[in-house]
């Protein structure tokens, strides 16, 4: 159970794709202008990547090592154009806004790094959390650069206005460059408080050591 | 539209970088230095162009004449990442030069978003085969130009002081950042 946890929690700061591995970036940036589009992005998100980790962690003894770089892209392509087409047929205006990148889920290298790095090795059920962990890690920070910029830059949470009256939106946090802005301090805040994580557990590891 | 503001809207207004954040893990990954990021941003334009040239008649006369559409993505995937592969062999054996400059790149630009959101902006905007190559040659140079003009900050930044809290990659962002209103300013060129 323990173990895991670690698996799962990792994904959500210490190996946050996003924030640390700096991977998949494109998308965190430009669909994170409003937060529905950043909820729809991180379920389309999370569901391909428990989906293809899950799939090549079953046939992991299967796949050939030469040709697995094209069995992942396989396997990853089928499970976006599942989201692409169930999207355009259940929630047309969110795939209008998400738009190209939804596709483009298929190159994102957080999912190709996760099914190279952890789910061709491990068993069904560790591959299953790890992405679980992924995919809730990129969502966490997709929802809280969302968040910033909708209140911010359009004075509105999930469109619903909550600044009061006289507050003047700055447009500039829904601008391509605010996204970049407010992207460097999520990365700057999350760098913080790893190393406060770090910090503690280096002044645990003394005192259990001068203890002994 | 005329071929020239298909161009200079892919290479300026709609720079791909900075305005609509593809290709970030290799904007971010690349541009250590400038030679460097010369290199890869001239072989993403040349892998660009001929996953345009071949993309867009298969999607044209095989995928919209049997209507497998919903195959685009896949198709068009495997397609980028086989035509990289032969690339890269193509060059090995013919222009070994070229080959010993471009070769390490070429592996990493299979995952290059931009490529891909290439091929599939061409149909979703009915460009014909023509103007689907001016757009890619626009789009892939507007990459080359935002990767050089971030690897000279980052030069500068190296020897810049900088507050605690930024220093590593949030500094990057923060210049990108700059660098994307910069780039706003080109947004009236074309009516």
């Amino acid at each position: 159970m323990l173990k895991l946890w670690k698996i799962f929690s990792k994904g959500l700061v210490t190996e946050n794709p996003l924030l640390i591995l700096m991977i998949g970036l494109c998308s965190a940036v430009a669909v994170t202008s409003g937060v529905a589009n950043a909820i729809g992005m991180g379920a389309a998100m999370t569901f391909v990547i428990v989906f293809a980790e899950l799939v090549i962690s079953l046939f992991r003894k299967l796949i050939p090592n030469d040709a697995r770089i094209p069995i992942f892209i396989i396997v990853i392509a089928a499970f976006t154009t599942m989201v692409d087409l169930a999207m355009k047929a259940y929630w047309p205006d969110l795939s209008e806004s998400l738009g190209v990148f939804i596709p483009l889920i298929v190159v994102n290298c957080i999912i190709m790094g996760r099914v190279e790095a952890f789910a061709s090795k491990e068993n069904p059920l560790h591959a299953a959390v790890d992405a679980l962990g992924m995919g809730l890690g990129y969502t966490w920070v997709l929802i809280g650069i969302a968040a910033v910029r909708e209140i911010l830059g359009a004075g509105a949470f999930l469109g619903i206005k909550i600044m009061p009256k006289g507050f003047q939106p700055i447009l500039f946090f829904t601008l391509p460059p605010g996204g970049f802005m407010v992207f460097a301090l999520f990365i700057s805040m999350n760098l913080g408080i790893k190393r406060g994580m770090d910090a503690r557990a280096k002044a645990r590891l003394e005192t259990s050591k001068e203890a002994s | 539209m005329n071929l020239a503001s298909i161009f200079i809207s892919a290479l300026l207004i709609d720079n791909i970088v900075l305005m609509r954040f593809l290709a970030l893990c290799p904007f971010i990954g690349m541009s250590v230095d400038v030679n460097k990021s010369v290199g890869m941003g001239l072989a993403v334009i040349f892998v660009t162009v001929i996953a345009t040239m071949v993309t867009w008649p298969i999607y044209t006369f095989i995928l919209v004449g049997l209507d497998l559409k919903f195959l685009q993505i896949l198709v068009f995937i495997l397609v980028i990442a086989s035509l990289v592969q032969l690339v890269e062999f193509f060059l090995k054996k013919n222009v070994p030069g070229l080959y010993a400059s471009m070769g390490i790149y070429l592996p990493l630009i299979t995952t290059n978003c931009a490529i891909l959101a290439v091929t599939f902006d061409v149909i979703s905007r009915g460009y014909n085969l023509i103007e689907s190559v001016v757009y890619a040659v626009g789009v892939a140079s507007g990459f080359l130009l935002s990767l050089v003009l971030l690897a000279g900050i980052r030069e500068r930044i190296k020897t810049a002081p900088i507050p605690k809290f930024l220093q590593g990659t949030p500094i990057l962002f923060v210049s990108t950042s700059l660098l994307a209103v910069a780039f706003m300013g080109f947004a009236g060129l074309i009516k």
